[in-house]
């Protein structure tokens, strides 16, 4: 994992000057001066891109055509860029080929991808559909994930797809984003079609510049094409109170679960009210307790039936306690650990052990890693290792849930905001929501889309993946 | 007529708050919709018609006629659900869960919540009865001379406002100076008080470090516990305070040794036994019987908190029960006195014989099992709001302790109220 080892936005972010400027009422005038532009409204929620979907096949391939058929969607033939397809403009200039309209989204079947000659089509078909991409428009490629390669030559240009997706990212304009799905041989249009489908929506709204790949799985054509997932499903969601927690209920209510909220005691009356307004049940509980699983799942039976089980939890629980290494003692370093970290093994494991209320087989668990996990960050030592433990975790135990068709997934959550990140004085939160690619940070609603997706019994084939909700954060992979 | 079982499902309470402090801008109906709201949470209640919600408060504004109706229809609850407001002083939270247990045991309904909730800090204040037969008369008067004279009557004493009595309209003492005839006539002295206020404090914070309360309170607020409890009291300083009620030798009760003023709102959740099976709600305890009494404190001369010794021998009769044959003891700690000169008048042969009726004392009981997790010395007492902050805990002490000697656990709660009135009801472990 490359590693940032400086950066110039939160380096200038934290300097003296920086801070008593943040600080004072005239904040907000700077910023306006210096010609910061208002942030571009990001299309969310269930709603596909306005404009047209143009897909782009390469040497015959037809999985990503079968999916977005089994969606019910349709798609355009892409304009391409060729020599002979370009006019002379007014200066003289060749100009490319162009959409009528604006395009919603350009998705490229890249699964036959073999030789760098190939790569010509790609750049192609890109060149048109960003000059006419609409705001919140999506590029999406598909392509196989490398390791399924035997030859050399497709092997490298799948990895080599991984910075063309980056940079598009970080071209395009507007709150478009581009993304990358890597699928396997196996992976069937029902496998992929949850994935597809959440990319093109508004729910992958600050999904940006990332890849991460969908396996092989039995999914049935009603589970991939539902948009009320979760119907007749119990969802446990820890930290559930306020913020990215608070989202993540609603979310999944929304797509029909019924939701179990879990926080500490002492936020018991938000908790109340979140949990009141989506039909759910309260479990006032300390996650850090040794029986913390055991009494979710004990709520769960007690209040849904001895047959009932959990199809999935959501550890969104979490704390910082932030400090430089040089000033952190035992307690700081502990107290984040026990939480966002071994409070997780200790509950994965009782919630596994077939018991009453425990996670069924077919269900899911998805944690939250964090962009310091993966970058590190400066003052979050104890935060940072808890963080990049959970996307160690979800790798690791991925395999091993597999037989009982469970997923694990982690979300990297970058600048949310959040009451939290409402403290941070005006000009350093400014700094830190813009240093992505879609200049803004994210809201809790795009986290807990993320995770709703991950979760989803039709993202079946989708294990062992950390997606970044970070609008292509500058820190990090 | 049906013979139905109700047994108490759980409960929810908001922690009790000081008066004029974190609650003094929230109402009766504020604290109630809050306790309803948790408890609606936690059981997941939100948008069920819940078969009648019975509740009241002792400090009640005359525009809170339908103080109960108002809180559901501010709460998550399904608006078509019922409600009905009652009051008993002190007793209200528990004659509140004697109506609706009644009812499902009938098979009028087959689940309710009974509560109550008190505020100090917004109490109410009518004008003087000088005042208001004036305004009265004036808004009678058909014509503008009339009208004038109505009003020209008020004089300046008129306009002061009347608090709300806090002494007994019959005998025009406070409960405490009432009770302090009480404390001096059993001869209870200040150290066994002490005592009883120390346990209460201790029993309390442990219960609240256990956990205990996690699933009975709901915090408010930015409330998140009990405030009235003193972790780090002792006897040494609960002997330090001055006397507030009695005079001279005999004045023993502090303000460490009674209750303070309190806001907060409690309720417990009932359920036929069957339909709480059917629809996957817990069970604690059964409500096994319920009796109410009443004191001759003023001509009689009997003591005005005592009228728990009424009703307890008649219920222990009827369910053919000894003094001694309950697990968990709850008696309301008015006062430390209260629940001693209680405890005293029930072991005194003289006093059972001739003011009871019976045949000889009650005894005494094993004290390790009163009020094991405090009472209101500690938790504090705000007035309807402490019959829901006891029975649901008293429920689920004894669901914890499941059976003793193979027959259930056994509780019993007694609540003493103003009018010289008392209420008392068996629960038994489910």
């Amino acid at each position: 994992m490359p590693k940032k080892r400086f950066d110039p936005l939160e380096a200038l972010a934290t300097t003296p000057l920086a801070k008593a400027v943040a600080s004072s009422s005239i904040g907000k005038s700077v910023a306006t001066k210096l010609g910061v532009p208002p942030s571009v409204e990001l299309r969310r929620g269930r709603n596909n891109p306005g404009g047209a979907i143009s897909l782009a096949e390469l040497n015959n391939s037809t999985l990503t055509r079968r999916t977005l058929q089994l969606l019910g969607l349709f798609t355009i033939n892409p304009v391409i860029d060729t020599p002979d397809a370009r006019t002379l403009g007014e200066a003289g200039r060749p100009v490319p080929p162009g959409y009528e309209g604006r395009l919603g989204a350009l998705v490229l079947d890249l699964t036959e991808l073999r030789a760098v000659t190939d790569l010509e089509y790609v750049r192609g078909v890109l060149r048109p559909a960003i000059r006419a991409l609409e705001r919140s428009g999506r590029i999406i490629f598909v392509a196989r994930t490398p390791e399924t390669f035997d030859e050399l030559e497709p092997r490298v240009l799948a990895q080599g797809l991984d910075g063309l997706n980056r940079t598009v990212a970080k071209e395009l304009r507007g709150g478009a984003t581009s993304n990358l799905v890597w699928v396997d041989p196996e992976t069937t249009p029902q496998a992929l079609a949850s994935t597809l489908r959440f990319l093109l929506e508004g729910r992958s709204a600050y999904v940006d510049g990332q890849s991460w790949r969908v396996g092989a799985a039995e999914v049935a054509d009603d589970v991939a094409t539902s948009v009320r997932p979760y119907a007749g499903t119990i969802v446990a969601v820890t930290g559930a109170a306020r913020g990215i927690g608070a989202a993540i209920a609603r979310t999944f209510a929304r797509d029909g679960a019924t939701v179990v909220g879990v926080d500490i005691p002492a936020s018991g009356e938000a908790l109340a009210r979140v949990v009141n307004e989506i039909h759910g049940t309260a479990l006032q509980l300390d996650i850090t307790l040794p029986d913390a699983g055991e009494r979710i799942a004990a709520h769960v039976a007690e209040r849904y039936g001895e047959d009932a089980r959990l199809y999935a939890i959501i550890h969104n629980a979490g704390i910082t306690r932030d400090r430089m290494l040089a000033n952190l003692d035992e307690k700081g370093w502990a107290a984040v650990l026990d939480v966002n970290l071994a409070a997780q093994l200790r509950m994965n494991a009782s919630l596994l052990d077939g018991r009453a209320g425990g996670l069924a087989d077919g269900g899911s668990i998805v944690g939250i890693s964090s962009t310091s996990g993966i970058a590190g960050n400066k003052g979050q030592a104890n935060y940072a290792t808890s963080k990049a433990a959970i996307a160690g975790l979800v790798r690791a135990m991925a395999p091993r849930l597999a037989d009982r068709r469970i997923t694990i997934n982690a979300v990297g959550p970058g600048f949310i905001e959040t009451e939290m990140t409402a403290a941070i004085p005006y000009l350093q939160r400014e700094i830190f929501q813009r240093s992505n690619s879609l200049a803004q940070g994210g809201k809790p609603v795009d986290v807990a889309e993320t995770i709703a997706y991950l979760a989803d019994p039709a993202s079946a084939a989708v294990t062992g993946q950390v997606v970044r909700v970070c609008g292509q954060a500058l820190v990090g992979q | 007529m049906t013979d139905r079982t109700a047994v108490v499902v759980g409960g929810n309470r908001i922690p009790f708050a000081r008066s004029h402090g974190a609650y003094r801008q929230a109402s009766n109906i504020d604290m109630l919709t809050a306790a309803i709201d948790g408890l609606a949470a936690r059981f997941g209640l939100s948008g069920h018609r819940v078969g009648e919600v019975v509740g009241g408060a002792v400090l009640k504004h005359s525009r809170d006629f339908n103080l109960t109706r108002e809180a559901v229809l501010g709460s998550s609850l399904d608006p078509h659900t019922a409600a009905c407001d009652l009051q008993q002083a002190c007793a209200t939270g528990l004659e509140a869960t004697i109506y609706v247990s009644n009812k499902i045991r009938l098979g009028q309904l087959v689940d309710g919540i009974a509560g109550g909730a008190d505020s100090v800090s917004d109490t109410p204040m009518s004008v003087s009865d000088g005042l208001r037969r004036a305004l009265l008369a004036a808004n009678a008067a058909k014509t503008l001379p009339a009208r004038l004279a109505a009003i020209s009557s008020i004089r300046p004493g008129h306009l002061v406002p009347d608090p709300p009595g806090i002494t007994e309209p019959r005998t025009g003492l406070s409960m405490g100076e009432h009770q302090a005839l009480t404390t001096s006539r059993w001869g209870i002295g200040r150290t066994e008080q002490d005592e009883v206020a120390l346990a209460s404090h201790q029993n309390l914070a442990r219960a609240w470090g256990e956990g205990f309360f996690d699933d009975l309170v709901t915090p408010y607020l930015g409330v998140t516990k009990d405030q009235g409890v003193r972790v780090d009291t002792t006897l040494e300083k609960l002997g330090a305070l001055k006397p507030v009620f009695g005079r001279g030798e005999g004045a023993t009760m502090t303000a460490g040794n009674s209750t303070g003023f309190f806001d907060g709102a409690a309720v417990t959740y009932l359920a036929d036994a069957d339909y709480a099976a059917e629809h996957h709600l817990p069970a604690l305890a059964r409500i096994v019987d319920v009796e109410v009494a009443a004191g001759d404190y003023t001509l009689g001369g009997e003591d005005l908190l005592l009228a728990p010794t009424y009703a307890i021998p008649r219920l222990l009769e009827r369910n053919h029960l000894l003094w001694q044959d309950f697990d968990y003891y709850e008696i309301h700690e008015a006062f430390a006195a209260t629940v001693l000169a209680t405890l005293a008048a029930l072991n005194d042969e003289a006093y059972c014989r001739s003011t009871l009726g019976l045949s000889g004392a009650l005894g005494e009981i094993d004290r390790s099992r009163l009020n094991v997790n405090g009472s209101s010395l500690a938790a504090g007492h705000p007035f309807a709001a402490t019959g829901g902050r006891i029975v649901p805990a008293l429920a689920k002490l004894l669901h914890q302790r499941g059976t003793v000697d193979g027959r259930p656990a056994r509780g019993i709660v007694s609540i003493c109220a103003a009018g010289g009135q008392g209420a008392v009801a068996i629960l038994e472990a489910c």
